[in-house]
């Protein structure tokens, strides 16, 4: 007798089998929208504060550069707060209280005497001309051209002017600026090229991008090398008995303890016992590679594991010796995994924050021309960190911006985890 | 089990079914010239003398007429607490192909991983015995194991080239034991070693793409280039050909022929055609012991073990 596949059990058995597949799929379909719809949330309400950080506010003046002024020998003593008043006021036109005057010249960035300072002493064959150059604005003036912050706050009868913009007269003299076209919001490179500062519309990333690449440089100089040697020798040469038993464990642990207790143990032993300068990228790498270590060492090993044994025994039996074998055909072949994960770690240790915070790498850097190993610095994180608790407004949209870059930092290296790893496994 | 001394033991009919069914093994799968492929020119090794009982001492040191190239006495391999070979003695002719058959798991890969210290890599396999490439015992410490791997090399059953140029692939091994003085030395070991394995003309235009960018029977020609590019003494195959397609399978059992010039082969095959058509000798295993070994014509025609015939003729395994 052969079987019914046509009887009713057998269809709605079937059916049944059908409809699990496709509650199978919808499933999985759901929880990728959950995924991306979490990640798509995030980069749109960063991008949504952020935004206004990548343009910036300036204004367009006419500088008469003086030499009675800008005192051409020693420029560093010349009067351009005054240089920037006068060209200020010729486009206002004349203010007749001193009070008012004062209040107009802040809608001029404190920093742009200094931006021009260092533009004149850059071409001193300016001096003595008069110079058309875009100034930056002051935070307030920047956030209320961008839109930022309105000119009143509040509704009906609790309607007042907003403080920070000065008074009336101030917006009223910034109106006619905009009205002569004099006020533009070019794209920020001062974001990405500028040291930090207090003045928001001055504060720049350049400090924490080279301070979080140091860090990352010895971490990665440490940990990658280590990392590799160690896995090679526990996958490959270390006898499989308790005591290595015993330190695959702890490796797995270590890869699973939080960070910031690797911060109170570089604190102690770096600075603490090794007396290492505090702020330093070298410490906070040297945090760092604890860290990543065990990371790199499990990715390693696995990679290793995944070598196929028919190209073990093909080495070996043509005679290569064990660290041959490994060398010349383990080792390649296993390259793509252990850089995926050599990446992917370091791209964890570029978002670490409470090591280094602990290690005090959240220092204040507005100058980045002498940046080494052994100087203070900050990081991209810890950058984000400080920039989260400044209460000026030009902070908020700055910090959000920041967060941006890193995450921009991350997508690239996680591209380049990708790409090496296909680059790597077209060769094999 | 072995120890039944029952060789002798076969009734005419069994023997001259037995014979019947040799000749179908040997017409078998379309292969015309195989029985002429048994090479009759090859001197007969004195045979047992019938009726010995493996793992006594007349038996134990089997003649080999021939100059022996390895030599295995009482060879016995744990995998941890289990045994997978028992007390095998064994001799193996130079420049000549000894095949070894039987049924799966019977210790076939095993004791054949012995000849060359593979069983090495493998932390729980134990080997106890004797074995002797040219008089010197492989495992006394007197040869390194690596030297070893260089003159006696090995074909795997599923091509495993590296994942390197087809190049790469057989100079690895001559580079890394210091074969050749100079680029134009490796060029010609190269070229000479692609030349036996019959793989040169259909390669020798792109040296330099990847190994395993070839077909499965060119890569299996290439591990035995690669495994001659060492100029080894012994060529272990273990079921070289069972990935293969006839034609390709047809291929390497030529080269085999022809190797055998030069080299000592010992091949693993389940195919009992291929055991007919390219050996000189034929050891048959069972259950991790040696149960019959003789020359290839006289183990499939008129095998002195009942078991030996029953798997022959595909009664069992
Ligand atoms: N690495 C290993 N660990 C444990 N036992 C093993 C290992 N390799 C082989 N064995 C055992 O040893 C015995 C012989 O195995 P072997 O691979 O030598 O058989 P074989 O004759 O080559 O079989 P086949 O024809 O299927 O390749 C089998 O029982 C097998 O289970
Ligand atoms: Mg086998």
């Amino acid at each position: 007798m052969h079987h019914d596949w046509n009887s009713p059990q057998q269809l709605a058995r079937l059916r049944r089998r059908h409809a699990a597949n496709r509650r199978m799929k919808w499933i999985g379909l759901a929880a990728i929208g959950l995924a991306a719809g979490a990640l798509a949330l995030l980069v749109i309400s960063l991008v949504a504060t952020g935004w206004p950080a990548f343009t910036q506010t300036r204004i367009t003046l006419q500088f008469d550069l003086d030499p009675k002024l800008v005192k051409p020998d020693d420029m560093r003593k010349g009067s351009w707060r005054k240089i920037i008043k006068t060209a200020l006021l010729k486009e206002v036109g004349p203010v007749k209280s001193r009070k008012d005057r004062r209040k107009i010249l802040k809608i001029i960035s404190r920093g742009a005497a200094y931006e021009l300072r260092d533009h004149v002493m850059k071409h001193p064959d300016l001096v003595g001309r008069t110079i058309t150059y875009a100034v930056l604005a002051a935070d307030p003036f920047d956030q209320f051209y961008k839109g930022v912050i309105p000119e009143y706050i509040g509704e009906g009868e609790k309607r007042f002017f907003n403080p920070r913009l000065g008074s009336p007269v101030v917006v009223a003299a910034f109106r006619k600026l905009i009205d002569k076209g004099l006020v533009s919001a070019p794209f920020n490179w001062g974001l990405f090229f500028n040291a930090d500062s207090r003045l928001p519309e001055q504060a720049g990333l350049a400090g924490a991008i080279v301070g979080s690449f140091l860090t990352l440089l010895v971490c990665f100089l440490i940990s990658f090398p280590a990392g590799i040697a160690a896995a090679i020798y526990l996958e490959e040469f270390a006898p499989k008995n308790r005591f290595t038993d015993f330190i695959e464990v702890n490796i797995n642990n270590l890869a699973a303890v939080p960070s910031v207790v690797f911060g109170l143990l570089g604190l102690a032993l770096f600075l603490g016992w090794f007396g290492m300068p505090r702020s330093a990228p070298l410490v906070g790498g040297l945090v760092l590679s604890l860290m990543t270590l065990p990371t790199i060492i499990i990715a390693t090993r696995s990679a290793l594991k995944a070598v196929p044994p028919s190209i073990r025994e093909a080495a070996l039996g043509i005679g290569a010796s064990h660290h041959q074998m490994v060398l010349h055909h383990v080792l390649p072949v296993a390259m793509p995994g252990i850089l995926t994960g050599a990446i992917i770690g370091m791209a964890r240790a570029l978002g670490e924050t409470a090591p280094l915070l602990l290690i005090g790498m959240n220092a204040f850097i507005p100058d980045i021309s002498n940046m080494g190993i052994l100087d203070p610095a900050t990081a991209l994180p810890t950058q984000i960190y400080s920039w989260a608790d400044s209460p000026e407004r030009g902070f908020v949209s700055r910090t959000s911006a920041a967060i941006l870059v890193l995450l921009g930092f991350l997508l690239v290296m996680n591209a380049a985890a990708i790409w090496l790893r296909q680059k790597y496994s077209k060769k094999v | 089990m072995s120890t039944e001394p029952n060789a002798t033991g076969m009734k005419p009919l069994e023997a001259a079914e037995a014979e019947e069914a040799m000749r179908e093994v040997l017409a078998g799968e379309g292969v015309a010239d195989a029985a002429s492929e048994l090479a009759p020119g090859v001197p007969e090794p004195e045979t047992l003398a019938e009726g010995q009982m493996e793992g006594d001492p007349a038996v134990a040191e089997p003649a080999c007429n021939q100059d022996c190239k390895i030599i295995t006495r009482h060879v016995n391999v744990f995998y941890g607490d289990k045994q997978a070979i028992f007390d095998v003695s064994l001799d193996i002719p130079d420049r000549a192909v000894m095949a070894l058959i039987g049924p799966s798991g019977c210790g076939k890969s095993t004791f054949l991983r012995c000849l060359n210290r593979m069983n090495d890599i493998i932390d729980i396999c134990r080997v106890e015995g004797d074995i002797r490439l040219e008089g010197v015992d492989i495992y006394s410490g007197e040869i390194d194991p690596v030297l070893l791997r260089a003159r006696v090399g090995m074909v795997f059953q599923k091509p495993n080239p590296f994942p390197k140029s087809i190049y790469e692939n057989v100079a690895y091994g001559p580079r890394i034991h210091g074969l050749a003085k100079d680029r134009t030395e490796l060029d010609e070991i190269v070229e000479t070693s692609l030349r036996k394995a019959a793989l040169w003309d259909e390669v020798k235009d792109r040296l330099h793409a990847p190994g395993t960018g070839l077909s499965g029977g060119q890569q299996q020609r290439l591990c035995i280039a690669r495994a001659i590019a060492t100029r080894p003494e012994v060529i272990l195959m273990d079921e070289p050909a069972s990935a293969l397609d006839p034609i390709a399978t047809a291929r390497i059992e030529e080269l085999i022929d022809e190797l055998k010039q030069n080299y000592c082969i010992v091949i693993v095959t389940h195919s009992m055609q291929q055991a007919a058509r390219v050996s000189d000798r034929t050891a048959f295993f069972h259950l991790g012991r040696l149960v019959e070994e003789g020359p290839t014509e006289q183990v499939f025609t008129n095998p002195r073990e009942k078991r030996t015939q029953d798997y022959i003729t595909g009664r069992f395994g």
